[in-house]
């Protein structure tokens, strides 16, 4: 009964254009935003902001990221780990070698990186289509690595491979307690989101989606496939360059590009499939629920196997969730193709008929 | 000059367990275009289960086989009928998605039941340098390695007859050609996709077998399937020819490229070479060397 | 079929009179000379000349296979004829690029609808007017200036197409989840956004039934006068292709066998032969 649109009347495409064009929809996420910006960094304890938000956060960016490119431009990627070491070791990089670099300057710099090297490997995109182009991309995935770990002066001649990012100081200010790193993740994720939903809703966010889902008419009207295709691969790289920065500096504190492989490559598709191809709305929902899944799994198994009494074999949870990852993708593939987004969606269409059926 | 023949020919023998790999997707993709991500879990799951029940039971190695194949068997079958028959007139992306999920399945099921620990699997071939062409020409070549090429040969060779020549084999690429003609002349299409998964079941034995053998039954075994990839952007992914051409190439390059081009690189380069070296292809030849151009009709 | 004196045409969908003589035929806009495709060893088109006049409604007939929406596709770059030269607006060219061809203002219909499926109507008409949109990427990011102003611009155009096609009700809903006769509206109305001075229609009416024959008519003809756009149309209604062309091409086998005004080409023995006398 609350959540409906009736006496809402637009008078001008200015109006009607807007992002949320309900005005309940404005009041939650005005509420949903002060949540996450001041009453979690408040309430929130070290454990949830360190293990869960971070990641969450970090996750939903490089989604963002590999939703622009797989689930609007229809291009399927398999490197989306290797972009965002790319990152990570980019921004790095401009951090040791230009003193004096402001570290929010490096974070974009190491997105550029990434978009730059994502142009590189979507240039095959052009001849390629569908999983051709996931095996290319594949290529991404295993040769960036393992190049970063042998050039040695990627890592400033780390032994290890490992590297340790620099701490995080924006004008004189220390984000170096679990809240503030919350906080700026928190900013530049909103913003990257707020910019991602405006391009999507803007010609080339239409050029992407055109080339998806019907690239021939898509070139009849005048879009260049080539040059439509590429952006996306840049910007889905920069995306996605940008959370492995922050991946790097904000959550794990170090750089180490072996830990960008191809699980974490699919576990961002999973997020992308789980939470909805083609929506914002959908990266959120998809990183959370893979962020969560594990937690929730691991709970549910050991708390299961201590009530009945069973000693559970070593690695029996990492392999309760490949099963269980395996069969939600083929479970979202076939029943709902869009995704948790899609299931949002229709609960709301619901509630704005709710308590009629039609 | 010896010492690169004796690199060449281990690569080319490589090259054909990766034909092997290779073969089991273009069975799939040529029957129902599916490109069958799965088709390395399914390599483990076959030697997983197959050390498995040596272990649990202690059966002779025959019985052991055809157990294991029994297994294949209804896997694909139930693979077939529950994940690929609702997906059928999906985008082809999508079908390929719902395999990676499928092998995510397969991988963790497996290990579910089996544990996970490396194992050895023993087919009683020894992994040592044939005598006489040590003694005659000076060439290290592997035991293990030329006769697991020669089952992976004779493997393919029988698949190539069945393909070609059998009436299953038409009445399979008639269902590779146009799904809807086929129906329409009486094929009985579920049949035909189910005798597909079953074979591609059985071809991922022969190779989940030869390679575990080789390093072991393990995780690690999954990631031969990755090699697959490389083999079919090569060879195109329509054709058993070219699976097995891919497949020599492929093998021989890495190596090759492993001996003489590693050292100056620092080494490793075996993860990514075969597929740098792919997408070097594709940029070349999008539809592979023996695949067909499509022409897109508007 | 009786041919009767221009303009009363015989029955057939669109009643009497259809034609206003108050349109201006203007002088040659695109000729196709002598061109030449094959596919493999398949030849589709064999030396095809023709010309299209502004302000013409001329159409492309012939029996299925007779390379009719080949012709299309070598006009507007999908395709490359291995032969011949086709010339627009002064300029000639040996082959076109599709995204050449849509900035020199020519747009097309597709004869298995080729809308955006996922998109909006909405959306799908917008995307029609994407050469007319000049935003950086930056500022589509920040949905700021020149960005939002632009949308808004554009939205108004689209708005008025969407008036004209009376599909005011179905703006916002994923083309996918429309009826067919709608869709094909759709796929005019996305071709329209580009504000084309030439519109290629493959097939605008294929599948429809008589009334929305109708309406497909009355847009096709409306498009022509009100907006002066110069239209090729391929069409198997031969009621409808008499009625509103002004002057048919017609191809068999990938040759061209007839061309003239629909009653040369009614009276012509070759086109009796190769497609009336014998399909209809």
């Amino acid at each position: 009964m609350l959540y409906r649109e009736s006496g809402q009347f637009k008078t001008t495409y200015a109006a009607d254009q807007q992002l949320f064009p309900i005005r309940q929809d404005r009041y939650a996420i005005g509420l949903l935003l002060a949540v996450a910006f001041v009453v979690i960094p408040l309430f929130a304890s070290s454990y949830w902001l360190t293990a869960l938000l971070i990641p969450f956060l970090v996750f939903a960016l490089a989604t963002l990221g590999l939703n622009i490119l797989t689930g609007y431009a229809g291009q399927l990627s398999l490197g989306t780990a290797a972009f965002m070491a790319v990152g990570a070791v980019a921004a790095y990089n401009f951090q040791l070698r230009i003193p004096g670099m402001p570290i929010l300057v490096s974070f974009i710099l190491g997105g550029l990186t990434a978009a730059l090297i994502g142009i590189a490997f979507g240039l095959p995109s052009l001849r390629i289509k569908g999983f051709y182009l996931a095996v290319a991309t594949l290529a991404a995935q295993f040769f960036i690595p393992w190049l970063l770990v042998k050039v040695s002066w990627f890592s400033n001649n780390s032994a290890s491979g490992v590297i340790t990012a620099q701490p995080i100081e924006i004008l004189g200010f220390a984000f170096d307690s679990p809240p503030r790193k919350y906080l700026l993740v928190l900013t530049i994720v909103a913003l990257m989101a707020l910019a991602a939903k405006n391009m999507v809703r803007s010609s080339i966010g239409r050029a992407w989606m055109a080339v998806r889902d019907m690239d021939v008419a898509a070139e009849v009207i005048g879009i260049r496939i080539m040059r439509t295709k590429l952006i996306a691969f840049a910007v889905s790289s920069f995306y996605c360059g940008v959370a492995g920065a922050l991946y790097a500096f904000a959550y794990l504190g170090s750089v180490e590009p072996d830990g960008f492989n191809l699980d974490l490559s699919f576990r961002i598709l999973f997020m992308v499939i789980i939470g909805g191809a083609g929506s914002i709305l959908g990266s959120f929902l998809g990183a959370a629920f893979i962020t969560l899944l594990p937690i929730f799994l691991d709970v549910l198994l050991t708390e299961g196997a201590a009530a009945l009494n069973l000693n559970l074999p070593s690695g029996m949870t990492s392999m309760a969730q490949l099963v269980v990852f395996g069969a939600l993708i083929i479970f979202f593939l076939i029943v709902e193709p869009h995704g948790l987004a899609r299931l949002w969606q229709i609960l709301k269409e619901k509630l704005r008929l709710w308590p009629f059926p039609h | 000059m010896q010492f690169f023949f004796e690199v060449l020919i281990g690569g080319l023998l490589a090259g054909v367990m990766y034909s092997l790999v290779a073969l089991g997707f273009v069975l799939i993709y040529k029957a129902s275009g599916v490109f069958n991500f799965a088709q390395g879990g399914m390599v483990f799951f076959a030697a997983l289960t197959f050390v498995g029940l040596q272990e649990k039971t202690g059966m002779p190695f025959w019985v052991l086989i055809a157990a294991t194949l029994a297994v294949m068997v209804v896997l694909g079958i139930v693979i077939e009928r529950v994940v690929l028959r609702p997906l059928v007139n999906q985008p082809q992306i999508t079908l390929f998605m719902a395999t990676i999920g499928l092998a995510f399945f397969i991988e963790g099921l497996a290990q579910i039941i089996w544990g996970t620990e490396v194992r050895r699997l023993d087919l009683g071939l020894q992994d040592e340098p044939i005598g006489a062409l040590m003694d005659q020409f000076g060439i290290l070549v592997s035991k293990f390695d030329l006769i697991a090429a020669l089952v992976a040969g004779i493997l393919v060779a029988v698949l190539a007859v069945f393909f070609n020549k059998t009436r299953i084999g038409r009445a399979l690429r008639a269902v590779a050609d146009d799904h809807q003609a086929a129906l329409a002349v009486g094929i009985p299409l579920k049949q035909i996709w189910a005798i597909v998964w079953s074979v591609a079941g059985f071809v991922a034995l022969v190779a989940g077998l030869l390679w575990g053998a080789r390093n072991g039954v393990q995780f690690a075994l999954t990631f031969v399937a990755l090699k697959a990839l490389p083999v079919l952007i090569l060879g195109g992914f329509e054709s058993i020819l070219g699976a097995i051409v891919g497949g020599l190439i492929i093998g021989a390059a890495e190596k090759l490229a492993e001996v003489y081009l590693g050292p100056h690189l620092g080494g490793g380069i075996e993860g990514w070479f075969a597929y740098m070296l792919a997408l070097l292809f594709l940029l070349v030849r999008p539809e592979g060397l023996f695949g067909e151009k499509h022409i897109d009709r508007v | 079929m009786t041919s009767g004196p221009h303009p009363s045409p015989p029955p057939s969908v669109m009643g009497e009179g259809v034609h206003s003589p108050a349109r201006r035929i203007g002088d040659t806009m695109l000729s196709v000379d002598n061109i030449s495709l094959a596919f493999g060893g398949v030849k589709a088109l064999t030396d095809i000349s023709f010309d299209v006049r502004e302000h013409e409604i001329r159409a492309i007939i012939g029996p299925n296979g007779a390379g009719k929406s080949s012709m299309l596709n070598c006009i507007n770059g999908v395709y490359t004829p291995q032969q011949g030269r086709i010339r627009f607006d002064g300029q000639t060219f040996t082959s076109m690029d599709p995204h050449k061809a849509a900035t020199m203002g020519i747009a097309r219909t597709f004869q298995n609808i080729a809308l955006f499926k996922g998109m909006s109507v909405l959306d799908n008409l917008m995307t029609g007017r994407n050469l007319k949109m000049r935003a950086n990427l930056l500022a589509q990011a920040f949905y700021v200036g020149p960005n939002r102003r632009e949308e808004l611009e554009q939205r108004e155009k689209v708005e008025q197409i969407i008036d004209f096609l009376q599909i005011e009700s179905v703006r916002k809903v994923p083309v996918g989840r429309l009826p067919y006769g709608v869709q094909k509206r759709v796929e005019l109305g996305r071709a329209l956004a580009a504000e084309p001075r030439l519109l290629l229609l493959d097939e605008p009416m294929a599948g429809m039934n008589i009334e929305e024959k109708q309406d497909m008519c009355r847009f096709v003809l409306d498009v022509n006068d009100e907006f002066g756009t110069t239209i090729v149309l391929i069409e198997h209604d031969m009621g409808v292709v008499m009625d509103i062309s002004d002057r048919v091409v017609v191809l068999d086998y990938g040759k061209k066998i007839g061309d003239g005004t629909p009653d040369e080409v009614r009276s012509n023995q070759a086109v009796i032969d190769a497609y009336l006398g014998v399909a209809h």
